[in-house]
């Protein structure tokens, strides 16, 4: 582990049956740092941010965040873990401030209510706070999903295609917080598909090709020409 | 760092609880469901006093399970939808404290449909059904039948044929507890003495915390991958 790295791995293998899906993946990401991971459909990169979020469990291999070791320390591991996927994740039946409180409790906040109130605001919805949630468009619920996942205050936020139909200004939203992430100190792992935006808001990529890391380093000035050279030449493999 | 046992657990009951009475999704298709079945039992076994009197109890039970069932797919349904059990699965807390959540909010939305479920027998089958003894027995099946339905809903949620999976996997695990209640009810109804059937309700009370102990060691097991 460098001295500074909050996320380690190491030799991490994860397979499905006799399946691989990972293969010896070694990482070091440190805090603050905006890591975008890319790859074609079945690369390992959802696997990977499952198994970082404790998830799914390491067919072999060592992942330490914050110097906590997974699966033995997990609960100290999911305090710091914020995740905001394609899916949700918050109740239709309950308010977005119900959702919140009841995320709050489980997380065992102190002082809820000002931080449902700072995390709505940011997103936007401190208007529609009371709302049931099923009233919520497609955008908005995505919305509340990303203030569930920011209400901790996580170290590190894992990002698993967010950007799935979000509109313009809660996709604006996202990438506001992205951006922002380093002055906040938090660790951005960012799975998305889009190229482009990965190129204007991760400092790092990574690109995932069949379980191996076929690129780790600076993102790169002409990011979709690289992907696909590397993805083919690691492919090709 | 790692949210309270009862705190994480009593956040989920009142979740649920909130939830359901916004919705009253489960309660009101469990409470329909049971509606049903004691009326098209009641047609069914057009019965003789001393007829009603024997198979009350099985009606009862029979009627019970498959309404908890029931409301066990709708619970987890719930969870899986939005892929909220990966939320609880991802938050600082106990998988032990999810599970007994998730079993409290089943249990009280079982009996608050087996109770009300007892008036209607009471009218449907002219049996005097309402007694605290009956309504002793109920209260701890249900509960066995909770305990273990709660861990094997969790189970098939995660699984394709969920809604068909569950009753098939469960029914043989709390045959045990059915027949004890079955026979206790019975036993009750029949004005047996309790000496007849105290060793039934010692198998419930045994059963319930045999399930109760082996739920809460292989839940954090069954839930992750």
């Amino acid at each position: 582990m460098t001295d500074t790295a909050l996320i380690t791995i190491r030799k991490l293998v994860k397979t499905y049956g006799a399946l691989p899906v990972l293969r010896s993946i070694d990482l070091d990401i440190t805090r603050g740092e905006s890591v975008a991971l890319l790859g074609a459909n079945g690369s390992g990169k959802s696997t990977l941010l499952r198994l970082v979020a404790g998830l799914s469990k390491a067919t072999s291999g060592e992942i330490r965040v914050g110097g906590w070791e997974l699966p033995r320390e997990a609960h100290a591991i999911r305090a710091q873990i914020g995740l905001v996927a394609h899916r949700t994740l918050i109740y239709d039946n309950l308010t977005a401030r119900e959702n919140l409180r009841f995320f709050g409790r489980l997380y065992s906040l102190q002082d809820i209510d000002a931080r449902i109130e700072r995390g709505l605001a940011r997103v936007g919805l401190a208007k529609r706070g009371n709302d049931v949630v099923r009233t919520f468009s497609r955008g908005m619920q995505q919305r509340l999903a990303i203030a569930r996942a920011l209400l901790h205050d996580p170290a590190v936020l894992l990002l698993d295609e967010p950007y799935t139909g979000l509109d313009v200004s809660a996709a604006e939203i996202l990438d506001d917080i992205v951006l922002h992430s380093h002055t906040e100190g938090r660790t951005i792992l960012l799975i998305t598909h889009e190229l482009e935006r990965a190129a204007r808001l991760a400092g790092r990529v990574i690109i995932l090709s069949k379980g191996k890391v076929g690129y780790d380093g600076a993102t790169p000035s002409d990011l979709p020409a690289q992907y696909r050279q590397i993805v083919g030449t690691v492919s090709a493999g | 760092m790692k949210t309270p046992f009862f705190k994480a657990a009593l956040s989920i009951v009142r979740k649920d609880f909130l939830a359901e009475l916004r919705s009253r999704e489960l309660v009101g298709a469990m409470g329909l469901f049971v509606l049903l079945s004691v009326l098209v039992f009641s047609f069914a076994l057009e019965l003789n006093r001393q007829a009603r009197a024997e198979t009350v109890g099985g009606v009862l039970w029979v009627t019970v399970v498959f309404a908890s069932i029931l409301g066990l797919n709708r619970s987890m349904a719930m969870e899986r939808e939005q892929g909220n059990f990966e939320a609880l699965l991802i938050a600082p807390i106990d998988r032990a404290a999810m599970y007994v959540g998730k079993l409290i909010g089943n249990y009280v939305f079982t009996v608050a449909v087996s109770l009300p479920l007892l008036v209607v027998m009471t009218v449907l089958y002219n049996v005097a059904v309402i007694t605290p003894e009956v309504i002793g027995v109920l209260l701890l099946g249900a509960f066995g039948m909770t305990v273990v339905g709660t861990l094997l809903a969790a189970m098939t949620v995660q699984t394709r044929a969920r809604e068909a999976l569950l009753p098939i996997i469960m029914l043989p695990i709390v045959l045990p507890v059915l027949l004890a209640a079955v026979r206790a009810t019975n036993a009750i109804l029949s004005r047996a003495p309790l000496a007849q059937w105290s060793d039934w309700l010692l198998i419930l009370v045994v059963l319930a915390v045999i399930y109760l102990v082996m739920c809460l060691l292989t839940f954090g097991f069954i839930v992750e991958e």
